[in-house]
């Protein structure tokens, strides 16, 4: 059941590049992916795609595929016609470093500006106790395999530079909202949600939620409750009066 | 052109499980230190790690303990294991997995709340601490978060993220370097640009991972290249048990381009039956003889097992990975397999569809979305696949240090705490336990130091020029020679090993050794492919020669080593380690070694009937003096 399969592929360094055609042979079962490797193993040694686990499980082979962001190693051929030109691109959100790598530290910039995990004082390991229905809304964001796409769909920063310094994209914002769900972390989060990692300029269109490949409910699950307890939070008349009276008080 | 230069207290080469571990405590006692990955930081294979991390927690039930754990590490290694590692592998794992959840990990929970455990082959009791089938991806985002608290902590402190703990990702080490005999720096290049890059440092831990690569069929990932094995070999450190290598029971077998791909123990541990073309639970046939009494030989029992532990035996399903592997092949040799060249895994007909999707969610997502099987209908086609290999450096079990002052190892680069056959489970607790005891070890090591160790240029300068060869001429294609080794390791040192195949594949080995001096990489330095493959090539080969070498020298079958020739286990041979060693950096040297005897207080704690399985006749009369006394 082999087959040749046409192949569009963006290739270009150093700011430069271009689509390339190929016409490569194709097998049952096979996977994007695949199909890039044996171009490499073929015609081009020195294409440069970034993946490792090959499973679905670590997120580093994320791409565009005929311009919608997938995880190479996921995407089966047998989901496009025959006949079809396949296209396949870098993530557009970030600077290209050569062929279908690009360069994701923008994620890593804004994992550290993530305040860590502030159990309470005075616990100590093996003392935890939690219920595991209060663990499953936190795990819920923890399958996260840092593919980066929800960052790279979200039209935030998809196509505004500018934007970028002060949002931390989907994924962050999600980071935030399971600390803040954690049954053990005592750090106030959500003031710092709003006014430093950008929850605001979210507008719930749920890119970000379509191409998980983790089926994450990010949006429903993680952005919208968020912003509820931000609102809460500032429009709830005792907190109000409670942080004026604090405030005095320092 | 200059190459980039940068001095740390401890350099830790490779950034899953046990490199993090390492790393986290070099930089919790002070030193300055450096994390070099191939990928991308929180990528490492670790996150592939399904089941869980074994740890006598007593969780689920409180007969566990240290001892229990012990001895079924030892037994599930065929008592070839490192027996000081694999005490205190029993006794410091449930430590180092509550210290992960005051970290923020997220275990799945007991009724009462604390960490729930599971089932798995060769454990007495429930003792793997999970989260769904995905336990690794949250043990390395756990290890990954606390570097970044620790970098949150310098910057405070220091203004800087970076002041004491960096990651160099996506950057490959391809030799280490030293001062006398002692290690002295690191040299590598940057795979994003290709350029080179020094690491002064006293101190190195490999932490790099196995070598699965070398086999077509493998559950690993291209990361595993056997870089650590090699580095430590060329640095004239010495690797132990390198014959043996886990080829995991279930793998996928199909689409072909999946094969491979691991299908979690859990979904036995959790009830999934394995049956042949005829539908027959085969199992129940291939129970050897030195597990006898501890398996269930009838389907009602085993199934009894399930909700009465303490009255029933186990399901054979539940047997060592080496058992089950074997016996999977053994059907499909005999006529016996599913059509696409596996035996079948069922669990939908052991658990209501709900509940699989709960326990077995990735499972789940994996074949619907890879094979098109709903696993809840029908069964799965499994197939032994190159998983874990057992043997690596050779350390001391309390510190982790090699044969080199100055070189660390620990997880499964390091060798001997797994002796011939790893446990499910076992290998998430390994690299926490050893992962934090070889960053203490090196740690304590710089701080012994009265002068620190130099790094000579010409050594610098040969580096260079190795690694730039490839690129420099314009040879065979890298991708070929990876191909050809891959597919003599898979079809002549495989699960089943005879001598006339494995002195084949040794003379293949020799070939494809001028080979690789020979490839060649076209294009330019930034983000090749071709070009690390090439440079990766040398370690597989190196590796594969100990690989090859070592299953020669070893005339008898035990955990992840079988000898069509040589079937049966050989008492003799349980005392001896082979050592592998390269004097010239591209021949490998083998030569035997005895293994220290179990102190006194640990082999008494098992019961005599079972050691006369394993023992020689001498060792059972110096047992019984011990008993008596």
């Amino acid at each position: 059941m082999s087959y040749k399969a046409k192949f569009k592929v963006w290739r270009g360094e150093g700011g430069e590049g271009k689509l390339e055609d190929f016409t490569v042979e194709v097998n049952e079962g096979e996977v994007v992916l695949d199909i890039i490797h044996r171009l490499q193993a073929t015609q081009a040694p020195d294409l440069a795609v970034r993946w490792n686990c090959k499973a679905g499980k670590c997120g580093s082979c994320s791409m565009e595929i005929n311009g919608k962001p997938r995880l190479g190693c996921m995407t089966r051929m047998s989901t496009f016609d025959p006949d079809e030109t396949i296209t396949v691109t870098p993530m557009r959100t970030f600077p290209v470093i050569k062929d279908l790598v690009t360069d994701v530290s923008y994620n890593y910039q804004k994992a550290r500006e993530v305040p860590s995990f502030t159990p309470p004082a005075g616990v100590r390991p093996g003392e935890y106790r939690m219920k595991q229905v209060d663990v499953e809304r936190s795990q819920e964001f923890r399958k996260c395999i840092e593919c980066f796409m929800c960052n790279n769909v979200c039209h935030v920063i998809r196509d505004h530079e500018e934007n970028k310094t002060n949002f931390s994209g989907p994924r962050f914002l999600m980071r935030i909202a399971e600390l803040d769900m954690h049954p053990y972390d005592v750090a106030d989060r959500q003031e710092a949600a709003q006014e430093q990692h950008g929850l605001g300029y979210c507008n719930i269109t749920k890119c970000c939620t379509e191409v998980c490949p983790e089926h994450i409910k990010i949006t429903d699950n993680a952005l919208i409750p968020m912003k509820e307890r931000v609102v809460d939070r500032k429009y709830d008349p005792l907190v109000w009066l409670g942080n004026k009276i604090f405030k005095r008080a320092k | 052109m200059e190459i980039e230069r940068h001095e740390y207290d401890v350099v830790v080469i490779g950034a899953g499980g046990a490199g993090l571990r390492a790393a986290i405590e070099a930089r919790q006692q002070g030193k300055r230190t450096a994390i070099v990955c191939k990928s991308l930081f929180g990528k490492a294979h670790t996150v592939m790690a399904e089941g869980g991390a074994a740890a006598a927690m007593g969780n689920v039930n409180p007969d566990d303990n240290w001892m229990v754990h012990f001895r079924d590490t030892m037994r599930g290694g065929k008592f070839l294991n490192n027996w000081r590692m694999a005490e205190l592998h029993a006794k410091e794992a449930p430590d180092r997995v509550w210290e992960l959840e005051a970290w923020g990990a997220l275990f799945d929970r007991t009724k009462d709340g604390k960490i729930s455990q599971r089932n798995f082959g060769g454990h007495e009791y429930p003792r793997l601490a999970h989260v769904g089938d995905r336990t690794g991806l949250e043990l390395i985002r756990t290890l990954q978060q606390r570097v970044v608290a620790l970098q949150q902590e310098d910057y405070e402190n220091h203004g800087d993220y970076e002041a004491y703990i960096k990651v160099f990702a996506e950057c490959t080490v391809t030799r280490l370097l030293k001062d006398g005999d002692r290690i002295s720096g690191a040299f590598g290049y940057w795979r994003e640009t290709g350029n080179f890059i020094l690491f002064d440092t006293p101190a190195v831990v490999l932490a790099t991972g196995g070598i699965g690569k070398s086999y077509v069929v493998t559950s690993n990932s291209w990361e595993y290249t056997g870089d650590g094995h090699a580095l430590a070999l060329l640095a004239g450190a010495k690797l132990i048990n390198m014959e043996f290598i886990q080829f995991h029971p279930t793998g996928m077998v199909w689409p072909p381009s999946v094969r491979g791909i691991l299908v979690t123990e859990s979904v036995r541990g959790d009830g999934g039956v394995l049956r042949n073309s005829e539908g027959k639970r085969f199992m129940f046939d291939y129970i050897p003889e030195v597990f006898k009494d501890k398996y269930a030989t009838t389907e009602e029992e085993a199934d009894r097992w399930y909700t009465d532990q303490a009255n029933n035996r186990r399901p054979p399903e539940l047997l060592p990975r080496d058992e089950v592997a074997r016996a999977i092949n053994a059907e499909v040799k005999a006529g016996r397999g599913s059509p696409q060249g596996g035996v079948f895994l069922d669990v939908s007909t052991r658990l209501p569809a709900e509940e699989i999707k709960r326990r077995l969610p990735s499972m789940h997502h994996q074949f619907k979305e890879l094979a098109d099987v709903d696993i809840t209908a029908e069964p799965m086609q499994v197939g032994p696949t190159c998983h874990y290999i057992m043997g690596g450096v050779e350390v001391d079990a309390d510190t982790g240090q090699a044969a080199v002052p100055g070189l660390f190892a620990a997880g499964e680069v390091s060798g001997g705490m797994h002796g011939s056959n790893r446990l499910g489970g076992n290998s998430l607790s390994d690299l926490l336990v050893f992962g934090r005891r070889a960053g203490a070890g090196a740690a304590a090591y710089v701080d012994g130091l009265p002068d620190r160790p130099k790094i000579a240029q010409e050594l610098v300068d040969e580096a260079r020029e190795e690694a730039l060869a490839p690129l420099e001429r314009s040879g065979e294609n890298p991708y070929e020679v990876h191909h050809e080794l891959q597919r003599t390791m898979n079809d002549l040192v495989g699960i089943i090993r005879k001598a006339e195949e494995i002195s084949e594949a040794l003379q293949v080995v020799e070939k494809l050794k001028e080979r690789v001096r020979m490839v060649g990489a076209g294009g330019s330095r930034i983000y090749n492919p071709g070009w690390h493959l090439a440079i990766d090539l040398r370690n597989m080969v190196l590796v594969s020669e100990c690989v090859a070498k070592a299953a020669l020298l070893r005339e008898e079958s035990r955990g992840g080593h079988t000898r069509d020739d040589f079937p049966g286990m050989n008492p003799e041979w349980r005392r001896k380690l082979l050592v592998c060693s390269t004097p010239d950096g591209s021949t490998v040297e083998v030569e035997e070694k005895v293994q220290p005897p179990m102190r006194d207080d640990l082999i008494t704690l098992f019961d005599r009937d079972e050691l006369k399985k394993y023992l020689t006749d001498e060792e059972m009369a110096e047992f019984d003096g011990i008993a008596k006394s």
